[in-house]
């Protein structure tokens, strides 16, 4: 392994283990994610993606095995200090704050607020105000980005499955991630907003976001991704460029579930 | 009559500040809250002990009797804020009899369960008039006002967005690199010290603090006056207090239809109106006199 190759080795996992009672979930899982490289993960259901997801996040602990982020191992740290690291997830059932404005959504995001603290809000209110202002404008630049401008002041629980996963990357992007794991950013969402989700993902990578897609719809994730690791019964099964992976009969049989 | 409904307004505004704190930790950031009495309970004690036991100045009880609950509470959220939502109904539930017991054990502060009696009224003029009392619910009125008015700009702020978005989806708030339990514990000790001027002129008004007063009923009445008037509405608290005190009076008609009734069977039916006043809100109007917050 080169020097450069381990740089951009962003996000690794060594021998993760994870069952739920005798059920194995993830069975002594390792894998390295280049970042630099747009990166799909697949399976059967059951393979374990979603709950990969988790322990790399912080939200679900192994039983065994580590997770690296930028060559430095997260140990047991909880999952808002992984968060804070610019390592950022999404859920498979978006969690938005439904009684909370597509605005106010994005609003909740950044770090640090002064008018999060009781103290600022009474003594230093021109300050409070004049981040609030500057939030507000990024939260609409990423909107618009986002096509929800049009939404902004409506209820996040009123909007559509699709744009509910758009909504939950948007509150990411006001956080400057280094990497996303997004757990099915298609399901449920129509044909013309999965092209428009794909174009989205492929302008933040190429302003240096790295993502890792959970992804059911094979056929679009295999049209934006470089790479593809495919898990199968928790262990990684195949990995490679989407059209070896996708030829690769062990792929195949997993699928077939044979 | 006059007396009459003075008492009215003066018990229900003392609940319209217990339903608005109580809506604070529960309707805006999604806190279960069973122990809320306990919080009341330490106030009007504290308003009791530093007037009629010590003599000193009623502003002393008020300030303790806000200080000490919001202080309380501070452990109580640090406990409490490690475990999921359940667990901190069932230690909230705990606190408050604890509270009480202590209250019922520790005699040479609190005259155990006796009570303590002769704490001064507020204001005192005009003899046994009403001017005394009509006084105190003025005041007491600028005190609801003041601090819905305080509980609507904390909502208003992002300090606000951030503990609805906590009641909305705490998992969503960590993921995205926020940790909520601070700002729950703050939470917890603002109710609380609300509760505890609650309490302050409670004691104040009625004159005489015992435990009895302060059993987990109160709590369960706050909540069917928030629950009453909209979960997360402000204008509701005041709208689900004063309902809440058109019920409990109102089943003392009960007497009226029923007479010969003995005390005991009275208060049993009381209990059971408040049950089916809250059975019917929920099926029919879950959203409270006041609807829901935005949908």
């Amino acid at each position: 392994m080169t020097d450069s190759s381990t740089a951009s080795l962003q996000l690794e996992a060594r021998g993760i283990v994870l069952s739920y009672g005798d059920n194995v979930v993830l069975n002594e899982l390792s894998l390295a994610v280049d970042t630099s490289q747009l990166t799909g993960l697949i399976g059967p259901n059951g393979a374990g993606k979603s709950t990969l997801f988790s322990v790399l996040s912080g939200f679900m602990k192994a039983r065994a095995g580590e997770v690296f982020y930028l060559g430095r191992s997260f140990g047991r740290q909880p999952p808002e200090q992984r968060a804070r690291q610019g390592l950022m997830r999404t859920f498979q059932v978006p969690r938005e704050f439904r009684h909370l404005t597509v605005l106010e959504n994005m609003l909740a995001a950044p770090w640090q607020q002064p008018g999060e603290s009781l103290a600022a809000l009474l003594l230093r209110r021109a300050h409070v105000r004049r981040v609030e202002a500057e939030n507000t404008e990024r939260a609409h630049e990423w909107l618009r980005f986002l096509r929800l401008d049009s939404v902004a002041s409506t209820a996040a629980g009123q909007l559509s499955g699709g744009q509910k996963k758009l909504l939950e990357l948007g509150r990411i992007l006001m956080l400057q991630p280094r990497c996303v794991l997004l757990d099915e950013p298609y399901a449920g969402v129509n044909p013309v907003l999965i092209e428009q989700i794909s174009e989205r993902i492929r302008e933040l990578h190429a302003r240096g976001i790295g993502f890792v897609i959970v992804e059911h719809n094979l056929h679009a994730l295999s049209r934006l991704v470089d790479r593809m690791l495919v898990m199968d019964r928790g262990r990684l099964l195949s990995e490679g460029s989407p059209e070896q992976v996708l030829a690769d009969p062990l792929v195949q049989a997993a699928y077939m579930g044979a | 009559m006059e007396a009459y409904l003075l008492a009215i307004f003066i018990t229900a505004l003392v609940y319209v500040l217990l339903t608005l704190g109580l809506n604070f930790q529960y309707g805006f950031t999604g806190l279960i809250n069973f122990g809320y009495v306990g919080f009341f309970a330490l106030g009007a004690y504290a308003s009791a002990i530093c007037t009629a036991r010590l003599g000193w100045p009623a502003w002393s009880g008020f300030l303790l009797g806000m200080v000490v609950p919001f202080f309380l509470a501070w452990p109580l959220g640090r406990i409490a804020l490690r475990l999921r939502d359940d667990y901190l109904a069932i230690v909230t539930l705990g606190f408050s009899e604890v509270v009480r017991l202590v209250i019922i054990n520790e005699k040479q502060l609190t005259n155990g369960g006796q009570g303590i009696a002769g704490v001064p009224k507020l204001f005192e003029f005009g003899g046994a008039g009403l001017g005394g009392d009509a006084l105190l619910a003025a005041v007491l009125l600028l005190a609801c006002t003041a601090v819905a008015w305080l509980v609507r700009c904390v909502v208003k702020s992002p300090y606000g967005r951030l503990i609805q978005a906590i009641r909305d989806d705490e998992t969503a708030l960590l993921a995205l690199g926020k940790n909520p339990a601070r700002f729950k514990t703050q939470v917890l000790m603002l109710g609380g010290a609300i509760a505890g001027l609650a309490g302050s002129f409670y004691a104040h008004y009625i004159g005489y603090v015992t435990p009895d007063q302060f059993l987990p009923i109160v709590t369960f009445q706050v909540w069917m006056a928030m629950i009453m008037g909209g979960v997360g509405r402000l204008r509701g608290a005041v709208a689900g207090a004063f309902l809440l005190l058109l019920v409990l009076e109102g089943s003392r008609a009960v007497r009226d239809l029923l007479p010969g009734l003995p005390e005991v069977a009275m208060s049993s039916i009381r209990l059971a109106v408040i049950g089916v006043a809250l059975i019917l809100f929920i099926r029919f109007r879950p959203q409270g006199l006041w609807g829901a917050p935005r949908d």
